[in-house]
């Protein structure tokens, strides 16, 4: 049967997986249990386009049998089949070898407070409410330039649900959280061709959800400042990243300070911390208890405290993104940022990871350039996370004598993650939070363009 | 009713009469189109690093999709409890989009034969491999990329299977199920020298099982090409910038086709009329030496389907002919709303995501030049012969790939190998620039997974040895 979160008690089918693991012969356990629901609406060209309703529910299992270890996860909660599951389980974690850092937390390291986190919005909206914000979403964006011809359409999207963890040093904890979004993606047209880009709005808290006509007329603005684009000349000059764009800096830096990256000597970041890696007007921080933030919970994937923390400190790197393994590999403590998927063992990353806006307004960080890309999208994959080697799509803004002069695409920028870190030359004033991940408009000091 | 029907059926635990039910409750007159489509799949990775095969995960799913199409709306619900009361809630979920009240009498279907081919047969003991035959494989991995050469410092190997049963019973009165077994073997070296680090990876599959990997002691091959990619890229000098002429390699640099064409002629984009190749059909695309296929027939490929998950037989589809675009990729709704034909490519990533049309293994027919004949013929450019991901902006076309393992090519020589970088491009203009096509047509290592939507699927894609006149190449050097 399916059922309402809250309607039943996980916490027991979490503590009664212990028990059972306990039994089969496991020396430590974790179990974290997922449930809640979601409502998807699409809509296109002013018409319902797909609708989405679903309830699910999940369940991740990791034991010990000393230093080995192994998880899994079910969706399949009937008694014979948990017996079942845990049985294989043990099976799996007996077959591998003993790894000497492997463990929980020591017990007194896991979270006792659970504060308030404003994560959790119980507004319950209808299939005719987000219908309807939806189609107000599209509407705005072809009322805004009679240029916007067609649309990818509309999305509004709500969820909530729940995370209970416990484990076999006695910690139980759970908390509910909800996600409120709303997105159109408009296609602008002209003699040249087409081009689509997109706005949204996602926040924890219904309330807080900019309206559709915001999104939608931001969207249209994005979308028809790109017709008549066209590649940029070959050359190395000043690159300027949005803050959309900017973000993805930083999720680079999140994942070359992922501790597993680190121990494995996957990161260009090896043996870094203390050093200064980018100038001392840099500072970033992760934040886990940030109220109402989209990467905010009480505690993380392994139970221990989530918390507000330096990662980059004036210019200095201060904080790597730690579970209590990676952690062990590299001689140091967990940083509480274990992140948890259910069914895998934890790996490492941030919360809240946001860089410190500085005090220029974007205006003139343009206006400081006289030949120069603004790059407002990004495409592909072109990172190497071993080497920091950086290599990607993009499309933007040719800027000339300090303005927008034309709309560029078809170009690729090119340096080292490193390299580019540190030649940071100036941070925007413009700080909003629309995701985990946030950042001002940053200039580097010189990239490489390739196009024409 | 097929072996593999009944077993599927049994799976579920659910009666054809309440499939009948709970379809004749959501196909209703106003509904166009209706399906339940029922899935388990169980996935198993165990993954060594640092000489220790210290993980192994396992997950089991199970659930059911309900969806209803009418006009171009789709309603859609799932659930992973699979009661009669569950698949009529989820059927009366996706129905919403009608606006009627629930139909009343069962919708029967009918059970189709069991498939004339299969093209993944398998044996369960096979696909579903005991983790300590797993291990050994993996130590086996670990110790011939450290004795391939002592600067390999780190050997990271995951061997993942997929066993997943799927059954779809639809409005047209069809059932039909179908056990697509997956397995990849994925290899990441790191070498380091003087404090200079670089990685490489190789990794293989498809709808196999362990034997595959232990045939030639294929597994031993993976682990010297992961490592013989990473010593390579040591003394890798940096990349040109620019447009210059572009060798791509056969096999996975087909990716090409997936970013530039692929996903610009699946059907969805172009009855929205959002892709850049909307209203090209019939049109030239392509140089004349191109024919570009997709095809879900071919035998334990990653991207192979008996039947796709809206019960339609895979096939081959051709997509471009000798530069003329011939053909779309779809899946019912949208052939139906376009008044094209079904081509089998109707995919989900599971029964929590929507039927989308999407590709299976795409790949450039062989041409009639010899490969070093091309190599010869460019003066000053770039050799790829390996790459990571892909991405495309379907409206505008633009497309890139990143190469992993390039070459300068210098007076028709391959000479120096250069540091990745990602090359960009125009979709509906790439492939006229492709004026040499070798007879070397190569089948990626089975490796892909496509995104789209948020859902990944499985794929494969292909390519002879081609020569591109100009491409823009985002390196560093000028």
């Amino acid at each position: 049967m399916t059922r309402m979160i809250g309607e039943q008690d996980y916490t027991s089918v979490a503590q009664d997986l212990l028990t059972r693991a306990s039994k089969q012969g496991a020396t430590a356990a974790d179990v974290m249990v997922a449930d809640g629901e979601t409502l998807s609406v699409q809509v296109r060209m002013g018409a319902v386009d797909r609708l989405t309703k679903a309830r699910e529910k999940r369940l991740g299992l990791r034991l010990f049998f000393g230093q080995r270890s192994a998880s899994a996860s079910t969706s399949d909660f009937s008694r014979d089949s948990l017996e079942r599951f845990v049985e294989e389980t043990c099976a799996l974690a007996q077959a591998v070898v003993e790894d000497p850092v492997s463990g929980l937390p020591e017990p007194g390291q896991c979270a006792t407070d659970c504060p308030e986190l404003n994560i959790h919005d119980s507004t319950k909206l209808q299939t005719n409410e987000q219908i309807a914000l939806a189609l107000r979403a599209e509407r705005a964006a072809f009322a805004a330039d009679s240029r916007i011809t067609n649309s990818e359409g509309g999305e509004c999207d709500s969820s909530s649900g729940r995370i209970i963890l416990a484990n076999s040093h006695g910690f139980l904890g759970q908390y509910a959280n909800s996600s409120f979004s709303l997105s159109v993606s408009p296609i602008a047209s002209d003699a040249a061709g087409m081009q689509r880009d997109y706005w949204y709005g996602v926040n924890r808290s219904f309330a807080k959800l900019e309206s559709p006509e915001a999104i939608g007329q931001e969207a249209t603005r994005r979308t028809v400042r790109k017709l008549g684009a066209r590649k940029a000349a070959t050359g190395r000059v000043p690159v300027i990243f949005d803050p959309e764009v900017a973000g993805s800096l930083l999720s680079h830096l999140c994942s070359a300070l992922s501790g597993y990256a680190l121990y494995k000597g996957a990161s260009f970041l090896i043996g870094q911390l203390g050093q200064q890696i980018a100038p001392d007007f840099v500072t970033i921080y992760d934040d886990g208890r940030m109220p109402g933030g989209l990467g905010t919970r009480p505690f993380d994937g392994e139970g221990l405290p989530t918390r507000k923390q330096a990662v980059v400190e004036r210019g200095r790197l201060t904080s790597y993104l730690l579970d209590t393994y990676s952690g062990k590999k590299l001689g140091l403590p967990s940083t509480g940022n274990a992140a948890r998927s259910i069914g895998e063992s934890p790996s490492a990353g941030p919360t809240n990871f946001y860089m410190v806006p500085g005090t220029t307004r974007p205006e003139d960080i343009l206006a400081s350039v006289k030949q120069g890309l603004y790059v407002t999208d990004l495409i592909g994959f072109g990172i190497n996370m071993v080497t920091g080697d950086y290599s990607r799509g993009a499309s933007g803004f040719w800027i000339e004598n300090g303005e927008l002069a034309y709309p560029v695409e078809e170009i690729t920028i090119a340096s080292n993650l490193k390299q580019m870190y540190s030649t940071i030359e100036t941070l925007g004033s413009d700080l909003v939070f629309r995701g985990r991940i946030a950042s001002p408009t940053v200039k580097i000091a010189e990239m490489m363009v390739a196009g024409n | 009713m097929s072996k593999d029907e009944s077993g599927a059926l049994a799976r579920f635990g659910v009666t054809d009469r309440e499939i009948e039910q709970a379809l004749g409750r959501v196909k209703v007159s106003a509904v166009d189109y209706a399906d339940l489509y029922f899935e388990y799949c169980q996935s198993e990775s165990v993954s060594m690093e640092e000489g220790i095969v210290k993980r192994a995960t396992k997950s089991v799913g199970q659930g059911v999709g309900v969806r209803a199409t009418a006009g171009e709306k789709t309603g859609f619900a799932y659930s992973d409890e699979l009661t009669a009361k569950d698949l009529n809630i989820a059927a009366d979920t996706a129905r919403y989009i009608a606006n009627s009240a629930q139909g009343t009498s069962p919708l029967p279907v009918s059970h189709r034969p069991a498939l004339a081919r299969n093209l993944y047969p398998h044996d369960r003991a096979n696909i579903e491999v005991a983790t300590r035959d797993r291990v050994t494989l993996l130590n086996a991995i670990d110790a011939e990329a450290r004795r391939y050469d002592p600067r390999i410092k780190n050997v990271m190997a995951a061997y993942n299977t997929e066993y997943k049963v799927m059954l779809v019973a639809t409005s047209d009165g069809l059932m039909v199920g179908d056990i697509q077994p997956l397995a990849r073997l994925q290899v990441t070296c790191i070498a380091e020298e003087n404090g200079n680090r670089q990685v490489g990876t190789f990794g293989g599959g498809g709808r196999i099982g362990l034997d595959y990997f232990q045939n030639d002691q294929r597994y031993l091959h993976f682990a010297r090409e992961a490592a013989r990619e990473a010593i390579l890229n040591l003394s890798a000098v940096d990349a040109p910038a620019g447009v210059m002429p572009v060798v791509l390699g056969g096999g996975w640099p087909g990716i090409l086709l997936h970013e530039a064409i692929g996903h610009g002629l699946e059907a969805d984009f172009n009855r929205k009329k959002t892709s850049a190749f909307s209203n090209l059909m019939g049109k030239k695309v392509a140089s004349d030496v191109c024919t570009i296929v997709d095809d879900g027939t071919l035998p334990f490929r990653r991207g192979s389907l008996n039947v796709d998950d809206e019960g339609t037989p895979t096939s081959r589809t051709v997509l471009i002919e000798k530069g003329i675009l011939r053909g779309y990729i779809t899946d019912k709704l949208n052939a139906r709303l376009m008044g094209i034909p079904v081509t089998g490519n109707g995919r989900r990533e599971s029964y929590q995501s929507v039927v989308l049309p999407r590709m299976t293994n795409t790949f450039m027919l062989a041409g009639e030049s010899d490969p070093q004949d091309i190599v010869r013929s460019v003066k000053k450019g770039l050799y790829a012969v390996s790459f990571g991901g892909g991405q495309v902006d379907i409206t505008n076309g633009k497309f890139v790939f990143s190469a992993s393992e390039a070459y300068l090519i210098e007076d028709g020589k391959i000479t120096r190998p250069v540091k990745g970088a990602t090359l960009i491009g125009s979709g509906p203009d790439i492939l006229k620039q492709v004026s040499m096509v070798g007879h070397d047509l190569k089948l990626d290592e089975g490796i892909g997974t496509c995104g789209k939507e948020g859902q990944s699927v499985p794929v494969g894609v292909g390519l002879p040895t081609i020569r591109i006149d100009e491409i823009t190449v985002g390196g560093t050097k000028a």
